[in-house]
Parts: structure tokens; sequence; C-alpha cells
């Protein structure tokens, strides 16, 4: 069978299962794929090995007939998972040489059910980034094209977009604080879903935001979302704020049948300035959602203007005390230091090399507004305003509403570079439609919907209830048999 | 609220990043957009509304306090970039 490494999660799932094809056969497909796909720059560590090792061991047990879904399919893992015994940099500098001795929870779960590990993949140093341009290990490249552009993937989950659009590997963990999932699946044309906040464990993930980050999968199919989900959650000891509930088997939440669902579009969505394009993309899911059985309804969720600047100050605050770790003492760079130098400029001169320009200007943003004298007017008034923010959800739940439809992204992936000449202001509003969900902790999903004029992929975004995404899975389900979107790139790399 | 370059020198301080003073400048001219865009948030009424302590309604969860860990000196220290004698090894901090 001629290119394995182009499989969904379900296909290669069932063709292990009838051992039509084996985990290694599978696995040297995605390592071949990955050599081949040098110039997206998505993989970043080598974990050749170990990947033959894990596939070795799972086509033991699928041969004993012990084969949990993700056993033997081959995935990427985002550099921000700490795996043991191999880098794990968060792509920035200051995690230099970093080699847990230790496995993120998610990652440990991933593995047990047997997944292999094809690499660590590239992202935006500390996720902070939308464009996959603030990483140290250099910008990723878009498997997307036109007229010979390098475009962006998005960010900060650039590398797990690249990976799994380009066909290097079946599918990839992403992480989420703004819209770090979500954004790069649109840009590249695959389905990505941040779950409720608590339902993935974020232990050993390098924490960014802790009251927003959230993992979630990265995935060429909605069912491959649901099984993989599946997989990533559950209540975890080591993280407390992860959720104790029965994780629902996703996969046979998706019947495709959303008939008397209530879908709510709200209005202020609709930016100025929002390009005929995605207009139309979001009237046209509309109208096969209600084709497909589903109620529209027009809501209002009044504060989703303010969302952008009370993230720009929680997240930073958040990032701030986070990245108070990061001193030299006890992993990755320590700045040289000269004659005379104490330790308060081994920690400032450490943390001016080891950051990316990015990082610091957060880092910065959170000190100042968790300053003395600045606490209340900044971040607890942004506190404030998120709790406005969530409310406007219930709201809207509370009327009955199941799901809500929105487009993923102001645009089409952008060239690389384009970020350069913009202020930091402009780069923040490639969030404006995804970092609502973050801040309310709602489970969120993006799902190819179209090309845009110039060929590129755009994609939409269902939100749904807390604990929902069983439901929230069948509606994208039933939108992603309707558009029939199957699309790929052009293989140019 | 303006941030000047004596404020964005503090900030650094207080943030344990060296900046180079020739770097202030175009700094405070950042910090003062981004925080322009954050002033916005000044419109909202939030009079009488809690500030958000947990998105999800539910009770952390508490553990029986017992050690399930511990005694991992030389994996806790394998990562370290100077580490003698079974510590971290710091600039003197004592004179």
């Amino acid at each position: 069978m001629s290119e394995l490494n182009k499989l969904t999660l379900a296909d290669a799932r069932d063709l292990l299962r009838k051992k039509d094809i084996t985990s290694v056969e599978l696995t040297e497909a995605c390592l071949q794929a990955k050599g081949d796909g040098k110039a997206l720059n998505a993989f970043v560590h080598d974990t050749s090995e170990v990947a033959l090792g894990q596939a070795k061991a799972a086509d033991g047990r699928l041969a004993e007939g012990d084969a949990p879904s993700m056993c033997g399919l081959p995935i990427g893992i985002k550099d921000l998972f700490c795996t043991k015994g191999v880098p794990s940099q968060a792509a920035s500098k200051i995690l230099n040489g970093f080699r847990p001795e230790y496995e993120s929870t998610v990652s440990q779960k991933l593995f047990d059910d047997g997944a292999v590990m094809v690499g660590k993949l590239n992202m935006d140093e500390f996720a902070m980034g939308s464009s996959n341009e603030t990483s140290v290990y250099g910008d990723v490249v878009n498997p997307w094209r036109v007229d010979q552009r390098n475009l962006t993937p998005g960010g900060s989950s650039g590398g797990s977009a690249a990976a799994v659009a380009g066909d290097l590997c079946l599918a990839a963990t992403g992480t989420d604080t703004g819209g770090s999932i979500r954004q790069p699946a649109a840009f590249t044309g695959i389905v990505g879903i941040k779950p409720t906040y608590g339902r993935c464990s974020r232990w050993g993930i390098v924490a960014f935001a802790s009251s927003l980050d959230q993992a979630g999968p990265m995935t060429k199919s909605v069912r491959d979302a649901a099984i993989m989900l599946e997989a990533m959650c559950g209540h975890d000891p080591k993280d407390s704020t992860s959720a104790d509930l029965a994780v629902p088997d996703f996969e046979t939440c998706l019947t495709g049948d959303i008939k008397g669902k209530k879908i709510a579009i709200p209005k202020e969505y609709r930016m100025e300035g929002m390009p005929d394009e995605i207009e139309k993309l979001w009237a046209d899911g509309t109208a096969m959602l209600r084709d497909a059985g589903a109620e529209i309804v027009d809501v209002s969720l009044p504060h989703t203007k303010y969302a952008l600047p009370a993230y720009y100050v929680i997240a930073p605050a958040e990032a701030s005390s986070n990245l108070a770790r990061y001193d030299g003492v006890r992993f990755g760079w320590r700045a040289s230091i000269g004659a005379g130098d104490g330790i308060t400029e081994m920690y400032e001169k450490t943390r001016a090399e080891g950051f990316g320009a990015e990082v610091q200007r957060r880092i910065m943003i959170g000190t100042y507004v968790l300053s003395a004298g600045f606490y209340d007017a900044y971040y607890n008034r942004a506190r404030r305003v998120r709790t406005l923010i969530k409310k406007d959800f219930d709201d809207v739940f509370g009327i009955g509403v199941d799901a809500i439809l929105t487009p993923a992204t102001p645009s089409a992936a952008f060239s690389l570079g384009d970020m350069a000449t913009m202020d930091p202001v402009q780069m923040y509003l490639n969030d404006v439609f995804t970092v609502t969900v973050n801040l309310a902790g709602l489970p969120g999903i993006s799902i190819p919907a179209g090309l845009d004029t110039q060929g590129l992929p755009l994609g939409l975004q269902l939100i749904g209830k807390p604990w929902e995404e069983g439901d929230l899975l069948n509606t994208a389900y039933a939108l992603e048999k309707s558009v029939g979107f199957v699309e790929k790139p052009q293989k140019w790399w | 609220m303006t941030i000047d370059t004596a404020t964005a020198a503090k900030v650094a301080k207080l943030a344990r990043i060296k900046v180079d003073d020739d770097a202030l400048p175009a700094m405070a001219e950042e910090f003062n957009m981004i925080i322009g865009f954050i002033e916005q948030l000044n419109e909202v009424d939030v009079e009488g509304v809690e500030p958000m302590t947990s998105v999800t309604p539910q009770r952390l969860k508490r553990r029986v306090d017992e050690i399930n860990d511990g005694a991992q000196q030389l994996l806790v220290l394998s990562n370290a970039p100077d580490a003698r004698e079974g510590f971290f090894a710091v600039p003197k901090v004592v004179e």
C-alpha cells in the first residue's frame, strides 16, 4: 500500500486491526515523509529511534488483540509537551538542552494507548505568537502556497498544523491559550479542537497562562479529533484543575444527526471590515446547518469587543509569573557573567539572552499590570470583564442554544514576514474570534470550510457548552459532511 | 497613563530582564501602544462584578496530605547548568 502517511487516524486504525498494514510500515512512511518535508521546518527534534521502538511494541499489542484506538498510530508532539529524555524546550533558547526526567500526562496517556511519536514539533516560543515566527528553531512554512510565496501556518501550534496538513504524520498534539490550535488548523485546512478547560491535564506541559491553557488534537477529520481527544482527556491527580469527570466515547457521538439543535449566530462577530469571503463562508456554513435540520438563532454576546484587551492583561500577567522560573539556576540556558557580577546580574543577563523579543514583551507587560498601584486598575478589572464575557455565553446557553457558529479567523494565511511591519496590537487581532472561548473556558473546534479566491483554506469555528465536547464534535461532523472539504495542498517541498 | 523610559526601566528590573538604555525609549513606546489597547476595558461597567478566580465552577480536588514523591536529587539536578556536590551552584549571594 502506498503513501500510508496520508491516511487518517480512523482508516489507519482499521487497517492495523485488520492486519493489512503494520505500525512499523506506517511509521516508516511517516519518517520518510518527515525527512522529505524538511523545507516546512515543522519537526525539530528527531525521535526516529523512539518511534520505531514504539511501533514495534504497538505491532506486538495489535498481534495480541490488545489495541486501543491510538495503538500504532504515528503522531507529532508539540515541543511544549515535556517528553522524557527527549529535548523539550518550548521553542525557546532559554530551555536549550533541557531533557525532562518525566513525561507530560497527555503524552503519557497517548503512549499508554500505543501511539507512536514521530518527532517534536515546532511552535511559537512559549506558545506566544500567531504566525510561528517567534520560534528559536526558525519559521514554520505552511504546506499551502500561493505564487511561490511562503505563508505562515499560523501559531502557536504551527508545526503541528503544517505536519498534519503536509501528511508528515497522521495527527498531532497542540495547545491553545488564545486560539493556538484553532487558528493554525484554519490556516492549513485541518481540524483542531480545544476542549473545555479542565478536560486535559496540564501537567508536564510548559505553562504559558495557566487559567487559559488547554491541550487538544490537530487532525485530518472530525472523527480523528474524536478518537484522539478521548485518548488525551481524563482526570489527573497531578493537575488540581483537571476535571474528575468520566470521559465519554466521543466517536460514538458522531451520528451526524443535528435535527432540532439550536445553533446561534452572534452578531458581534460580524466585524467591521470583515472580508466578503469570510462573510460568505459563515453564511454558507449557517445555511448548511439549517439544511441539516438545525434551528438557527441570532444572539448577542455583548462583551466580545473586550475579550482581546482582557486577554492581553490576563495572559501576560500569568505568563510573567509562570516564566519567573527560568532563572538559569535549575535548567536550560545560563548566561556567562562578568567579574563582579552577582546573582541578580546572572538572572538579568540569562533572561535577556534566553527569551525572544515577543516573550520579553509579554513578561514585562504582565509585570507592569501586576505591579503595585496598577493591579486593581488592570489585572482585577480584566478579571471582572472576564466574568462578564463568561456570563454572555452562559446567557446564550441558558436560552437553549447548543452551539455557536463563527468564523475561525479574520483572514486566510498571510505571508511569512508580514507581521514584521505590524505593531503588536495588529498581530494580536488574529485571535479575535478564538480568544473569547479560552476566557470562558469553553470547548471550541475549527473545521475547514472552503477555499478563498487565492485557493487558501478558511475555517469555521463551533463553540460548545462546557463538558459537551461529544455534542460539539457531532455538530462539527454534520458540518464537515455538508461542506465536503477534500482539498489538499499541492506538494512543492 | 503614559509609560516613560524610567517606568520601562523599572519594569525591566522587576522582570529581571536586562535592557540596554538605548532600547528603553522604543520599549516605552511599545508599552504605551499595548496599554492604550488594554485601556478600552475602562469603558466596561464592572460595578459589583466579581473578578473571576476559576472559569469552571467545580471545587479544586484535594488529596490526602501524605508524601508521594521525593528522594530524586540526581534527577532534579540533572538539567542544572551548574550543579556541585548535590546542590545548584550560583554566583556568590552573600559577601
